[in-house]
């Protein structure tokens, strides 16, 4: 076992006896310059705070620099895209919603979007479902950002930020949970529709977020922008321009924070984006500070959308008409949750026979989808999200891909890092506001 | 890979569901004629016209539900991108998604789909590449395309699709030293034993007395 050379062993009665010297220090030192040969390796996660989840830096470091990153993904892979494969279409959404459990509400509509695509009923999907959508996703994106802000504000050391973002986070999932039910994952917006519609309840609690959030964003402003610590943690660092973003494919605001306005809602619109009047807010620093505003300016943005959406609500079905693809949608929110209104349960049980062999065929074995395949991307909070569908004509997908763009930005690290000190790492990596869920699916 | 087995213990099908053999044949997707239509004549013309080795490269055009599919010949994937990225009245600069399909059916059955965004001219389109599951081979679009890096690594670890000139080509989601490609429709969903705090979870084919 031993190697000649590091121990001397000899047998005595009571075992084996090591001499051990170690006298070779010296020449082994001296063989070592002390100035010139700092590069440790450090392991960062992939259970550390302030890398977002399971995400595992490798990283060279000569002193406090940093010469090398190389990041690490998949602790998080749970195969999402394998299971929908052998769940019905319907089904996919209670799988597409576990991916970026940040952005729920994205991840339902890209892939609802392209599942509708694909079934040739994009004429068909009611007004209010996609002003629902709109509503629920701008909800969603300003939620999403207050994480953002919150976890970013904690590792770079303002930890008040972390209570405050989370406060208000809170109250947008709880209007989540008086819409859909659930607070996260919420398979809420389903190919043809949404499951459930918004309770006027909901309408007054979204308009009473609507009267206090501007003030909040300004007391995040007032408690973040004018911070000697925050500015000296953010600006400048991590620089990633135009070109590096456009050639690692990071989009969202960390594009924007270049100063490109590429935003699918305004570029490529979707769910009628263009008819609602927003701007897309730009920063030209590329660095980190320049995300903390772009993020910022696009919350505001998000709450000119939802007031616009809200006004807009106006009464009317919330699911396709064909009741060959429509989900029973008489849903209804009990003590236990989302499940079928009594009514509904009360018709197919007692009353029509037809109903109920309806109900059992849509339920169990779902609707066809003709065979082909699409992609279809929107604007999350991260940037580009797409879904890549295809359908060989069954009532399963035939394979799903979501372009993730978590998965995507992550792959910037290295850039943003080598050459930089090992604390801009976080701010870095923060900056980029990744969501292991989503990266590792 | 040995005798593909699927849920419930079904074995001998391309259909590791267990929901009854519904293996279905893909339709026939058939060559689109021209006039394409709107914009995608415009895109084609000027990738014939720039990019010499067209009527080789190329083995099919496919307009579905307004996306424009352009089938190339997969050691020609590389070459098509650089021509897609630089041409001025192409500029697709941006690579959103890089991914597989297994139409298991098919003689060749690994297809990677990439799909282009071009930023100035706002329009999308996909190239696919079919390969079989005894060479799946073809060159890497990385070096023009960095965005591509994690992506075709992705796909090689999930299809088993060998991106040649790669900078590393490794497993990305599942563990390096992972048996099989999972996304191959002839991997079955579950099959592997789980092991948590000493107990053994079996696998969910073998977990049912009605299999």
């Amino acid at each position: 076992m031993s190697t000649p050379g590091y121990a001397q062993e000899r047998e005595t009665t009571e075992g084996k006896v090591f001499t051990v010297t170690g006298g070779d220090w010296d020449s082994l030192v001296s063989g070592v310059d002390p100035i010139h040969d700092e590069r440790i390796v450090v392991n960062m996660g992939p259970q550390h705070p302030s890398t977002h989840g399971v995400l595992r830096l490798v990283l060279e470091l000569e002193g406090e620099t940093v010469t090398e990153a190389r990041t690490v993904v998949g602790y998080l892979h749970t195969g999402i895209e394998k299971n929908m494969e052998y769940r019905t279409w319907t089904q996919g959404s209670t799988f597409v919603t576990r991916m970026d459990y940040l952005a729920p509400i994205f991840n339902e509509t890209a892939y609802s979007l392209a599942v509708e695509k694909l079934l040739g009923i994009e004429d068909q999907i009611t007004d209010r479902t996609t002003t629902i959508r709109v509503l629920m996703m701008e909800l969603n994106r300003i939620s999403s950002h207050l994480v953002w802000l919150a976890t970013t504000g904690m590792e770079l050391g303002a930890l008040s930020m972390m209570i405050y973002g989370f406060r208000e986070r809170e109250f947008i999932l709880d209007i989540f949970e008086m819409i859909t039910g659930l607070r996260m994952n919420m398979a809420y917006v389903r190919p043809g529709g949404v499951a459930q519609d918004v309770p006027d309840e909901a309408v007054r609690k979204i308009r009473e977020f609507l009267g206090f959030m501007p003030k909040r964003l300004k007391e995040y402003e007032d408690l973040l922008s004018g911070q000697p610590i925050w500015t000296a943690r953010t600006k400048g660092i991590a620089v990633l321009d135009v070109t590096g973003c456009v050639a690692l494919g990071v989009t969202g605001p960390v594009l924007r924070s270049a100063g490109l306005p590429w935003d699918l809602r305004k570029t490529m619109p979707y769910c009628g984006y263009e008819t609602y009047e927003f701007d897309v807010p730009v920063a030209q620093t590329a660095d980190v500070w320049g995300r903390y505003e772009v993020r910022l300016a696009e919350m505001r943005e998000s709450l000119k959308l939802i007031e616009q959406a809200l006004d807009r609500l106006k009464p009317g079905p919330i699911m396709v008409e064909d009741r060959k693809i429509a989900w029973p949608a008489q849903l209804a929110i009990g003590n236990d949750g989302l499940g079928n209104s009594l009514e509904h349960v009360a018709h197919i049980m007692g009353q029509s026979m037809e109903s109920l062999i309806h109900h059992f065929k849509l339920v169990t074995e779902g609707f066809r989808v003709p065979a082909g395949q699409v992609y279809v991307p929107i604007e999350a909070p991260r940037g580009e999200l797409g879904a890549h569908v295809v359908s060989d004509g069954g009532t399963r997908p035939f394979r799903v891909h979501m372009r993730e763009p978590s998965f995507v930005n992550l792959q910037a690290i290295p850039a943003m890092a080598e050459g930089g000190l090992l604390a801009d790492v976080i701010a870095g990596g923060a900056s980029l506001d990744p969501v292991m869920g989503g990266c590792d699916r | 890979m040995t005798q593909p087995e699927g849920l419930f213990g079904v074995t001998g099908s391309g259909d590791t569901s267990g929901f009854g053999g519904l293996v279905r044949k893909r339709p026939v997707q058939l060559e689109a004629q021209r006039p394409f239509g709107g914009w995608f004549d415009e895109v084609v013309d000027a990738l014939e016209e720039a990019y010499p080795g067209f009527a080789d490269a190329i083995e099919r055009v496919v307009i579905d539900r307004g996306e424009l599919t352009l089938h190339i010949v997969p050691a020609k994937i590389a070459e098509v991108c650089q021509v897609l990225r630089d041409d001025e009245s192409l500029r697709y600069e941006l690579c959103s998604s890089v991914s597989g399909v297994d139409y298991v059916t098919e003689e060749r059955r690994l297809h990677v789909a990439y799909h282009l965004t071009s930023m100035t001219y706002r329009r999308r389109i996909r190239l696919e590449c079919a390969l079989t599951v005894a060479d799946p081979r073809l060159p890497s679009v990385t070096s023009v395309y960095p965005t591509a890096d994690w992506q075709e690594r992705e796909t090689y670890d999930m299809f088993g699709v060998v991106f040649e000139g790669h900078p590393n080509l490794t497993r990305i989601l599942m563990p390096d030293d992972w048996d099989g490609h999972p996304q191959r429709k002839d991997y079955p969903l579950g099959g592997v034993p789980v092991e948590y705090k000493g107990a053994e979870i079996p696998p969910p084919d073998t977990r049912r007395a009605y299999r």
